[in-house]
């Protein structure tokens, strides 16, 4: 009785494969893609642990605990490369997080529709120059006979050292990155903001709301949620600077205020050979942000009851 | 105008601050591209003195001459133009099936896939540990990292998903079902021709990534000859190496030194010219990519 009754469990999981098959073949290609780019990477972790010599491989390496994590910990660089990092990130992350915001609200009040066209064609487009290309820009610019500078001088400003300053790179990094972003960041909210049904709005409009309250009162509590995730979204990425713009606008003199983690790890890691090392400062970064997301997220869901999961 | 007279004043104020507000913001963005084009075909000397500020003057196209004549740009461009092209197609191979499969209800052990899945996008090996498995895949200094890496994007394929959830009834899946029709057949002859926006929408999402994508290039490959055309124009913007010293002779050398600045301007435009050009056709595409994400919210 008990052995049919198996047949037919089997019977039925064959069926089902017999049937579907074709679906596990169509996400074949996308396993081989995140178990060798993702996940063996994640194996090779250990390195971090060990004292990685390519004659012994990952395996055979010996371990030495958490000798490198203690050499950075300790070493002088430690306390640039972190604060670096977390400043730079926590300025992207201020300036850049309610700009778009402000935009999608505002072009949101805009009734002329030539006129908010083509100022989304035009606020969207930074997002697709390339980081060489958009950090090539900025140093040609703002160099001391740059346009910037040009322009100042016709409205009698004398020429600012724009480049040759080293504390302005952290400016410079920051509010590049909000013109960048200000137009494709403020899609989402636009999106969800044209779902709000205009009747709240007319209703609103009777009762003699002006414009500025109904922004207030109905488009922002309308787009909280996605606020919140984004928000909890961009937490995760706090450590996660952008390696390449950071790298690009990187010269001799700004190094002090512009060397964060990820280059520094680039640095003494693939340039310099040190694998085990930068693999411990690597998945220092990592650790970090992940508790950095789950706090967050922790937050949100207390205080909004929107989380992530 | 009737309408703006009935406007309290209130209403005035905050509608003149919205209206020049995007304004700048667009002013400020939309200047220095247009800048770009007018100092890249302007006689050098009138834009180092600042007089090209809105139209070109003393319209010279000697910086292109140079640029063409560069052979790093040339092998630059057939570079990234292979890497995107064969990067594209394996990214859609790869995520569209995929990013199907996962979106049907019938599929066992889909959940655990997507949970799979989400962990990537939070926590990655690191640098050093891709590197080493790039490495011992033989596949450091080749054409073919270039191609594969950034050829799926946990982000596009949830696009593909939730795309595919909303889209596709499970009604037609059904009656295909009824009439015989097995699943890789209605995947090819009913799906995929219903798909066209989203497929589109992959295909700039990844062409455009390819074509833009530096940082692989910088990890992965030493040798020149296989530089897409981001890393040539890292020496030329960046690092300042408007002129390959190798090819030519010094008497150009003083005048390519004169025009460096019409060559950086003029390499923009060359390498951002397909997406450029592209931009204001597809734009509306690239947008509606972010919608369907934000669905899911």
């Amino acid at each position: 009785m008990a052995n049919i009754k198996k047949e037919k469990g089997n019977g039925k999981l064959l069926r089902h494969l017999k049937r579907t098959w074709v679906l596990y073949l169509f996400i074949l290609p996308m396993i081989i893609y995140i178990v060798l780019f993702n996940y063996l990477p994640m194996y090779g972790i250990q390195l971090a642990f060990k004292d990685y010599r390519p004659t012994d491989g990952i395996w055979g390496s010996a371990w030495v605990g958490l000798e490198h994590f203690k050499t950075f910990f300790e070493s002088y660089q430690f306390k640039d490369l972190l604060w670096n990092t977390l400043s730079l990130s926590f300025y992207s992350l201020i300036a850049g997080f309610p700009m778009p915001i402000i935009f999608a609200l505002f072009l949101n009040y805009i009734t002329k529709k030539r006129f908010k066209k083509t100022a989304q064609m035009i606020t969207y487009a930074p997002h697709f120059i390339s980081t060489v290309v958009y950090c090539g820009m900025i140093l040609i610019f703002l160099s001391s006979d740059g346009i910037i500078n040009q322009l100042l001088m016709i409205l009698g400003i004398d020429p600012v050292g724009f480049l040759s300053n080293p504390e302005n790179f952290r400016h410079i990094y920051v509010w590049s990155g909000v013109l960048q972003g200000i137009g494709w960041g403020s899609i989402m909210y636009i999106s969800v903001l044209t779902s709000v049904g205009p009747e709240l709005h007319e209703a609103a409009t009777v009762d003699g709301a002006s414009r500025f309250q109904r922004l207030i009162y109905i488009d922002i509590p309308s787009i909280m949620p996605t606020m919140v995730i984004m928000l909890i979204m961009r937490a995760g990425e706090i450590m996660d600077l952008g390696f390449e713009k950071a790298f690009l606008l990187q010269n001799s003199i700004n190094l002090e205020y512009s060397e964060i983690i990820s280059t520094y790890v680039y640095k003494i890691g693939i340039q310099g050979g040190q694998f085990s090392y930068s693999a411990a400062i690597g998945l220092f970064n990592n650790v970090i942000n992940l508790l950095l997301l789950v706090v967050v997220n922790k937050i949100a869901k207390r205080v909004s009851d929107v989380s992530l999961w | 105008m009737k309408k703006l007279k009935k406007m309290s004043k209130s209403d005035r104020l905050f509608l003149f601050i919205v209206y020049t507000t995007v304004a700048l913001i667009s002013v400020m963005i939309l200047y220095p591209l247009w800048f770009v084009i007018i100092a890249s075909i302007s006689d050098p000397n009138l834009v180092a003195t600042g007089e090209v500020l809105l139209l070109p003057k003393g319209i010279t196209f000697e910086g292109f001459k140079y640029i063409f004549r560069d052979p790093r740009i040339w092998s630059g461009y057939y570079n990234t133009i292979r890497y995107t092209v064969v990067g594209t197609m394996l990214a859609l191979f790869i995520t569209i099936p995929a990013g199907y499969a996962l979106s049907r209800t019938d599929m066992k052990g889909r959940g655990i896939i997507m949970k799979l899945l989400i962990v990537t996008k939070y926590f990655s090996g690191g640098l050093i540990p891709t590197y080493l498995v790039v490495d011992a895949l033989g596949l450091v200094n080749t054409p073919y990292v270039l191609m594969i890496l950034g050829s799926f994007s946990v982000f596009n394929l949830i696009l593909c998903r939730t795309y595919f959830l909303n889209t596709m009834p499970v009604e037609l899946q059904e009656a295909a079902e009824i009439d015989g029709c097995g699943i890789f057949q209605y995947f090819m002859k009913i799906v995929i021709p219903l798909s066209k926006s989203i497929i589109a929408i992959m295909v700039l999402y990844y062409a455009v990534g390819h074509w833009n994508s530096f940082f692989n290039g910088l990890v992965y490959v030493t040798d020149s000859d296989l530089y897409p055309l981001q890393l040539i124009l890292r020496d030329i913007l960046i690092t300042g190496q408007s002129v390959d010293p190798s090819t030519v002779d010094p008497e150009s050398l003083e005048l390519m030194k004169q025009i460096a600045r019409t060559i950086q301007y003029g390499v923009i435009i060359v390498s951002s010219l397909p997406v450029l050009v592209l931009y204001p056709f597809v734009q509306k595409h690239f947008v509606k990519g972010v919608m369907i994400g934000s669905v899911k919210g």
